[in-house]
């Protein structure tokens, strides 16, 4: 695509003027900010979407409308909270650091439009192709971390740091696991490059590899702070945590931040695991909003239905569960890509049956580390006197 | 356990997704093209050839339609239904308010006689602005005078305007509830549609004669000593 | 080699989204565990005792709803009692199963609100509290077709009932009754067995039975660490002695037994609301004004009544000199000596666990405060 725009703009500009200096730097330039603009301006208006659909789906789940009064069917709504928010005061805390104070909510939302830059929308329809885009997106999604300890730590607030550092440990943890559970996808294909594994899917691997699939669908959950792993902000505790002090636009940008997030962590999703832009007929740019839409979805009723953690049970999720989940993986997928190696035909098939057979077994052992055990269903019925006494010691006997 | 108590979860809120909402939109609601049909009472198409303009808001869901919620006949709005010619300023009303908030200022007259007695009534003020609506005014006329009213929607910008005087309670649209007022409820009274002006039908008895009072009188003070 | 940390001051303050109502905490942390809590409490205080000595009998049972603003007949109905016990007035039996209907009508709001807002404190993002309150709004509406209002009823005067039932009222009655089982199991389904629910409320904040008796608390927080003791079966008022209906006990004092054992509570007063529907005979619902006048002057003298309320025991003290006024009202609250356990219970777990074990303890600051 970059070739493409860089030959139109060539041939446009040599209509009208014919020899300039630096002509291909400007070009590459032009182009590049071109690209960009397209980008950036897609997610804003998917963001802006997100939260329309996100409010009216939660709604829905909980049987009541959701918003439904400006505009056609309520799509008006987040045009006019972002209006509202823009008309703020700007606060600034007098104990605050000014220059961190004003750059933190930038930090967070940066990294996210960087990551569209290697997510390839159609067959030839990207921005840029790395050999290593995996790796990119792993180290692009790590410096969102920075921005919420920069802003708590700039507030001067107590209640922020608290949630702040409860986050910073959560991510630093949730890496681990994100990071390893893609190592199986990196074996089967060779090759560190999105569009490689895009071209390689002719079977989706969420059914290749389903352990990979689960822990990164619920470490991504938790790089984005998102239900049931929204504990810095949650707002029955804490109320906003790390965003108490910020007003008008900058918390206008850490809101969009966060949804911009939940986009991209879907769309990532999507490429890595549902075959991106893979499909019939139509073009890749349908299938892939599709597939991404199906993720929001699943991330919005999670939302709606499970209530929240507690941070040691969430570190014990990270370092206990998942990251043995991975380790399982590894060890089935590299033994699979072994035994059937590439150029044989149905190789995928012979892999996800081993994986399927071998590997999912082991997450039901994940339920192990949320102290399930000491469920007894003698709770359900009721008892009558205090179990494990002979005689009930306060009931008084009807004379 | 083993995590099919998290999957019980997400099919109940994955049912309810599909089931109608129960909120109700007040004070009106949008609609879509069916919706505004039924409102009106005529078919879609009798719609279009009126206006056809409508039809298009209507297909975006951007029609409006007025909301009525559904109250009991003994709701305790927030306005007071007073019929002076049955008010014999007692006053038991301004006595049994637990705040205070009644206010009534006679002379004696032999002039413009109320139906129990000789007194002018100047003022009857109730100050709606700190009143609770808990109905022991009402409880405690003896003459059916007072009523609880329906409506709530009673918005103002002053404080001041919040005190009802005795012109406005005369020229109210009296819809009385019927809260301790059994009589409303004997023939399926339904405080919003009909109105009770006439003051013969808000009470439950008619004052006695006078002859009457005088022999009550008399009774009570020979037989009980 | 130990790592030396500082302890933390927070002041969770006034305006919370968690705390039901306006209450203040300064909670100490060493790290993300709490070492201290010290409630501060006194915010909605209106001065309710001081201002019925002002007041006549009957327009006390106003002052009596808003002290617990969400178990408003409940409140009613164990002033009522202390008062016909105090002037020995024999109520009216058509009104005292009215009286029965009404308050365990109340009582499965009252848990209703419990439950919704303890899983949204929980962080479910108010799903459960949207079934809860859809239950509740049934509810509602049948209290303003008895009384015209539906939080602050002032429903109940002393003798009976303040006015009987519409016919509608029977109607809505006899559909909610078929209809709320359903509704139970639904919330079960979507929470009881949820494994965050489990780890985040299972074996928290355990009361053993000692601890419990020691501090006086009474109410579904006493029966969930295994004594059975609920005064509409060991020592009861109106007719709650001729319905049948068992009182769930678990044993283990966490902060999942608290919220199953209210859910199960749920049950029980639906199965009292049938039998009194059942049981109930027409006739007048309050004494004619001969024999009870409204301007009620009890014998000198003071009683002290207490009901089950929904959170605890209820308890009404007046002292009577013989005027139209009491001279000394006093309300045991449940929920202000409930919450005297809340530092005992808390010290120790992390800071997650705060606002789970408070919602658990289900106060109501109306009632703490008055």
């Amino acid at each position: 695509m970059f070739e493409f725009i860089y030959n139109i703009l060539d041939f446009s500009i040599d209509l009208f003027i014919k020899d300039i200096k630096f002509e291909n730097y400007i070009l590459t330039a032009l182009t590049g900010i071109i690209i960009a603009f397209a980008i950036i301006n897609g997610v804003l208006g998917g963001v802006l979407a997100l939260i329309w659909g996100e409010r009216r789906l939660l709604g829905r789940f909980q049987q009541r409308t959701g918003p439904n009064r400006w505009g056609p069917q309520g799509i008006l709504t987040s045009t006019a909270d972002a209006i509202k928010v823009m008309f703020k005061e700007d606060i600034v805390p007098e104990e605050a650091d000014k220059y961190i104070f004003n750059v933190a909510p930038l930090l967070l939302v940066i990294p996210v439009f960087i990551i569209f830059s290697v997510i390839p929308f159609g067959i030839s329809l990207y921005a840029v192709d790395i050999n290593v885009s995996v790796l990119f997106i792993l180290a692009v999604t790590s410096i969102s971390g920075l921005s919420i300890i920069c802003a708590a730590w700039a507030s001067a607030n107590r209640i922020a740091i608290f949630s702040a550092l409860r986050s910073v440990a959560m991510l630093i943890s949730y890496e681990i696991p994100v990071g390893l559970s893609l190592v199986g996808i990196l074996l089967i294909c060779e090759s560190m490059s999105v569009m490689d594994i895009v071209i390689y899917q002719k079977i989706p691997f969420i059914l290749i590899q389903p352990v990979a699939a689960m822990v990164f669908f619920l470490g991504s959950l938790a790089e984005i702070n998102r239900t049931p792993f929204d504990l810095t902000e949650a707002e029955s505790e804490l109320a906003a945590g790390y965003q108490n002090d910020y007003s008008g636009m900058k918390w206008g940008l850490f809101y969009l931040g966060e949804f911009a997030a939940a986009i991209a962590a879907a769309t990532v999703f999507s490429t890595l695991f549902l075959g991106g832009p893979n499909g019939p007929i139509l073009p890749g740019i349908f299938w892939l909003t599709v597939k991404v839409i199906a993720v929001l979805f699943v991330i919005i009723w999670i939302r709606a239905s499970w209530p929240r953690f507690r941070i040691d049970q969430v570190l014990n999720l990270a370092w206990k569960g998942l990251f043995e989940l991975t380790l399982v993986n590894i060890i089935v997928t590299s033994i699979a890509v072994i035994i059937w190696t590439d150029g044989e035909a149905n190789r995928l098939i012979y892999i996800g049956l081993a994986n399927w057979i071998f590997a999912f077994p082991f997450v039901f052992l994940i339920f192990k580390m949320l102290k399930t055990k000491n469920y007894d269903s003698d709770n359900k019925k009721l008892i009558r006197y205090p179990v494990g006494s002979e005689t009930p010691k306060f009931h008084k006997e009807k004379n | 356990m083993l995590g099919f108590g998290l999957i019980k979860g997400l099919s109940v809120t994955f049912r309810n997704l599909f089931s109608p909402v129960f909120t109700i939109q007040y004070p009106d609601k949008r609609v879509g093209v069916f919706g505004l049909a039924k409102s009106k009472n005529k078919s879609v198409l009798a719609l279009f050839k009126e206006n056809p303009k409508q039809i298009l808001i209507a297909a975006l869901g951007m029609a409006k339609v007025k909301v009525k919620i559904e109250q009991s006949p003994r709701f305790r709005g927030n306005e007071f239904v007073w019929y002076d010619d049955r008010c014999t300023a007692c006053a038991s009303c301004a006595k049994y308010c637990p705040l205070g908030i009644i206010e009534i200022v006679t002379h004696a007259s032999e002039e413009n006689l109320q139906a129990g007695g000789n007194y002018e009534i100047d003022k009857f003020d109730i100050d709606t602005g700190r009143c609770m609506f808990c109905g022991l005014c009402v409880e405690a006329c003896p003459y059916d005078a007072l009523h609880m009213g329906t409506d709530f929607e009673k918005g103002n910008y002053l404080r001041s305007e919040l005190v009802l005087d005795k012109e406005t309670l005369i020229s109210q649209v009296k819809n009385p509830s019927s809260w301790f007022r059994p009589q409303f409820e004997e023939n399926e009274y339904d405080p919003w549609t009909s109105e009770v002006s006439d003051s013969k039908e808000a009470g439950r008895h008619e004052k006695p004669n006078d002859e009457k009072i005088k022999q009550d009188w008399v009774n009570k003070r020979k037989f009980n000593g | 080699m130990s790592i030396k940390s500082e302890p933390i001051t927070i002041n969770l303050g006034p305006q919370h989204p968690s705390t039901h109502g306006v209450f203040r905490m300064r909670v100490t942390f060493d790290g993300e565990t709490i070492i201290d809590v010290e409630p501060i409490f006194g915010y909605l205080h209106r001065g309710s005792e001081k201002l019925a000595e002002e007041r006549t009998y009957t327009q006390v049972v106003t002052l009596t709803d808003r002290m617990d603003y969400v178990s408003s007949m409940l409140n009613n109905q164990g002033y009522i009692l202390a008062v016909e016990k105090l002037s020995s007035i024999q109520p009216e039996t058509r009104g005292v199963w009215l009286r029965m209907i009404a308050s365990e009508l109340q009582r499965i709001a009252s848990h209703l609100v419990a439950v919704g807002f303890l899983i949204q404190d929980l962080g479910a993002w108010g799903t459960p509290l949207t079934y809860a309150m859809r239950e509740r709004e049934k509810i509602l509406q049948m209290f303003e077709m008895l009384c015209g209002a539906r939080i602050t009823n002032s429903y109940l005067r002393p003798g009976g009932v303040f006015m009987d039932a519409p016919e509608q009222f029977w109607n809505n009655l006899t559909s909610f009754i078929e209809e709320f089982p359903s509704a139970i199991d639904e919330l079960e389904k979507l929470l009881t067995s949820n494994e965050i629910i489990f780890s985040r409320t299972k074996d928290v904040a355990v009361l053993t039975p000692e601890q419990a008796i020691n501090a006086s608390i009474t109410g579904p927080i006493l029966r969930s660490t295994g004594v059975q003791w609920d005064l509409r079966k060991n020592d009861p008022y109106d007719f709650y002695d001729k319905v049948e209906f068992d009182i769930p006990t678990h044993n283990a004092g966490d902060n999942y037994s608290r919220y199953l054992l209210r859910v199960q509570e749920m049950r029980e007063s639906l199965k009292i609301v049938k039998q009194c529907v059942d049981f109930i005979e027409p006739g007048p619902v309050r004494p004619h004004h001969d024999e009870v006048p409204f301007l009620l002057r009890p014998p000198k003298g003071d009683c002290y009544v207490a009901i089950e309320g929904s959170k605890g025991e209820l308890g009404f003290y007046l002292v009577s000199d013989g005027s139209i006024s009491p001279y000394r009202w006093h309300v045991r609250s449940s929920s202000l000596i409930n919450l005297t356990l809340l530092r005992d219970m808390l010290i120790g777990t992390l800071f997650g666990d705060l606002f789970v074990t408070f919602g658990g303890i289900d106060i109501n600051m109306g009632e703490v405060d008055r």
